[in-house]
């Protein structure tokens, strides 16, 4: 451990620290435990041991009625015989496809518009923010009515403009999704917004400064030093942006409750109701592994892409 | 990202000048951010208008943004139609108990990742970082199980339980200590205090704004949360807000102005800490998006 830890000691002034006789080295690790311990107990019983628990529980069968036993695959043979899976995976997959860019695309553009030194700019970052803090509750409720079929502001606007036959929104299967999308969309937006802004603050205006008197245009200077200097954030960005696409669950439940139909059903809406409702404990956590290795292909291919593009 | 709501929306005029294309380009670009500014806000303008009107004047066509008559009465009613009191009070004892124990919690562990050096330190940290990654769905029935077996489900306990050792808090309080500069701690030991008096006398009062940071994050996320009390509280008298507000929607969907009163009320306390502690709010989120 010395190893990793070698710069840190460099800066230090030399000896006295390390002066200590060597056959007291278990003192630093009892007291470095006893630090960690308080969280890592809770940390250890309520998340550790269910992610393991849970991968070995999706190969039995469990139920409030029955002893446990184990049945090799028959969880995800029922699992992918059950046409709901299907289509809760599709419907994930829908959701996580429109939110995921249009979320960064949005809160990207907001924040380029609002990273400058324009009196006020504060107001509108406490604006475009505020979304993110309302619950999910109020802002399903309140996009519900929004995008009321009939007299809703969404469908008045449209029929302004022109649209003859506005959408029927959450009453309508097919613009069900995009409904929901929207509203996530809406409340997100802020939070990401932050995270892009650190992030352009770290690139140095002196780039931006020597391109202009290059020459270049806004567009070039946003494409040759904007993007590459965010880099590291946007890939912070898109982890953070897909894991909470698959596992929205609030948003759908109090907006659409997967309805209509099964048109917004999603994998975490699944699983509470075989695994919590009706008691297929076994079968839940199948999902669930699902789930889990979605996001962490997901992450791990974005992963191995920032690799090789920062190799370049 | 100053709490700076008095400012002007529009920039004062500038001394006059030939209208120059800059000057141009600023109108244009204050003119395009007040009208998305007022885009997203309309979801709150309607929410609040809505919760001042009668239930047959929600929806109006055209939509009357500015109640021609309003109904502060619903203001008044809303106590006796749902138990919203004892909601809030739920809410309100979770959001304080969690802030405070994923901050004691979060900075001590902190304390010990950033600042001392013990083996199989990292490998602990890696576990840690490695489940922020992973979605809460995934082993949530694993979770209720042993909620269960210990006799939790249902109490406010299971709750604070779930959400007061996150990972998070460990991951935002260490990137704070690894700011502080080791030449103090050194400084501190040599003086002959403890590691328990140096995070005590010395990191706490320092990471103050950290702390505040997390403190905020976690209570306005604890008061909006669904899914943990929508899981594990089935008893009426120990509902949050937002189970309560959900119920009602649920019982009367088509009390229009009373869903949006309670929605405001239920969004109220969140926005004004959320505005008062907005600095520390954003730096928050910032710090932990910065080297994730």
């Amino acid at each position: 451990m010395t190893v990793t830890t070698a710069p840190a000691l460099r800066k230090r002034r030399p000896p006295e620290p390390t002066a200590r006789p060597r056959r007291r080295s278990l003192r630093p690790i009892l007291v470095g435990w006893s630090f960690i311990l308080p969280n890592f107990l809770g940390f250890a019983l309520l998340t550790l041991v269910p992610m393991v628990f849970g991968l070995a529980l999706s190969f039995m069968d469990w139920s409030p009625w029955g002893d446990p036993e184990w049945v090799g695959f028959e969880n995800f043979e029922r699992m992918f015989r059950n046409s709901t899976f299907w289509i809760a995976l599709w419907n994930t997959t829908y959701y996580a496809a429109g939110h995921i860019p249009l979320t960064m695309a949005v809160s990207l553009g907001l924040a380029l518009l609002l990273n400058g030194t324009l009196a006020g700019l504060g107001f509108f970052r406490t604006a475009f923010f505020l979304p993110y803090v309302t619950s999910l509750v109020a802002v399903a409720v309140v996009w519900n009515m929004l995008f009321n079929p009939t007299s809703g502001p969404v469908n008045q606007f449209l029929q302004f403009v022109g649209v003859t036959d506005p959408p029927g929104w959450t009453s309508s299967t097919a613009w069900a999704m995009p409904a929901v999308i929207v509203a996530s969309v809406w409340r997100d937006m802020g939070y990401y917004m932050v995270l892009f802004l650190a992030g352009l603050q770290t690139i140095p205006t002196e780039l931006y400064e020597a391109a202009r008197v290059d020459g270049a245009n806004a567009w070039q200077r946003f494409w040759n030093i904007t993007l590459p200097g965010l880099r590291p954030t946007t890939f912070f960005v898109l982890i953070m942006c897909t894991v909470a696409s698959f596992k929205v669950f609030d948003l759908i439940v109090v907006m659409t409750d997967g309805g209509p139909g099964r048109a917004t059903k999603v994998l975490s809406q699944l699983i509470y109701e075989e695994g919590i409702r009706e008691g297929r404990f076994g079968l839940a956590s199948a999902i669930s592994l699902v789930l889990f290795v979605l996001v962490a292909g997901f992450t791990v291919i974005q992963f191995l892409i920032q690799r090789r593009q920062e190799a370049r | 990202m100053t709490a700076n709501l008095t400012a002007p929306v529009t920039p004062k005029p500038d001394p006059p000048r030939p209208a120059t294309p800059a000057r141009v380009r600023t109108v244009v670009y204050s003119a395009l951010l007040t009208v998305l500014c007022l885009l997203v806000l309309v979801p709150f303008v309607w929410m609040i208008s809505s919760s001042l009107k009668h239930d047959n004047q929600v929806f109006t066509v055209p939509t009357q943004w500015i109640p021609r008559e309003f109904v502060w009465s619903n203001y008044a009613d809303i106590w006796t139609q749902i138990p919203m009191l004892a909601y809030l009070r739920n809410s309100a004892f979770l959001a304080v108990v969690i802030s405070f124990l994923q901050v004691i919690t979060g900075s001590f562990a902190a304390y010990g990742f950033a600042k001392l050096r013990f083996p199989g330190r990292d490998w602990l940290f890696l576990a840690y970082l490695a489940t922020i990654a992973v979605p809460w769905q995934a082993y949530m029935i694993p979770q209720y199980l042993i909620m269960e077996q210990v006799g939790l489900v249902d109490t406010h306990l299971s709750i604070i339980l779930l959400q007061a050792f996150g990972a998070f808090g460990v991951f935002l309080m260490r990137q704070y200590y690894q700011s502080i500069p080791d030449e103090l701690i050194e400084a501190a030991r040599i003086d002959g205090l403890s590691e328990y008096r140096i995070w005590w006398r010395i990191m706490l009062p320092l990471s103050r704004p950290a702390i505040a940071s997390l403190g905020l994050l976690t209570f306005v996320s604890t008061w909006n949360d669904y899914m943990g009390p929508f899981i594990y509280l089935t008893s009426n008298e120990l509902w949050t807000v937002q189970l309560g507000l959900r119920s009602f929607v649920g019982q009367y969907d088509a009390a229009y102005a009373m869903i949006m009163t309670g929605s405001v009320i239920s969004v109220l306390p969140v926005v004004l800490v959320f505005l008062l502690g907005q600095r520390q709010f954003i730096q928050g989120i910032a710090t932990s998006g910065l080297k994730g």
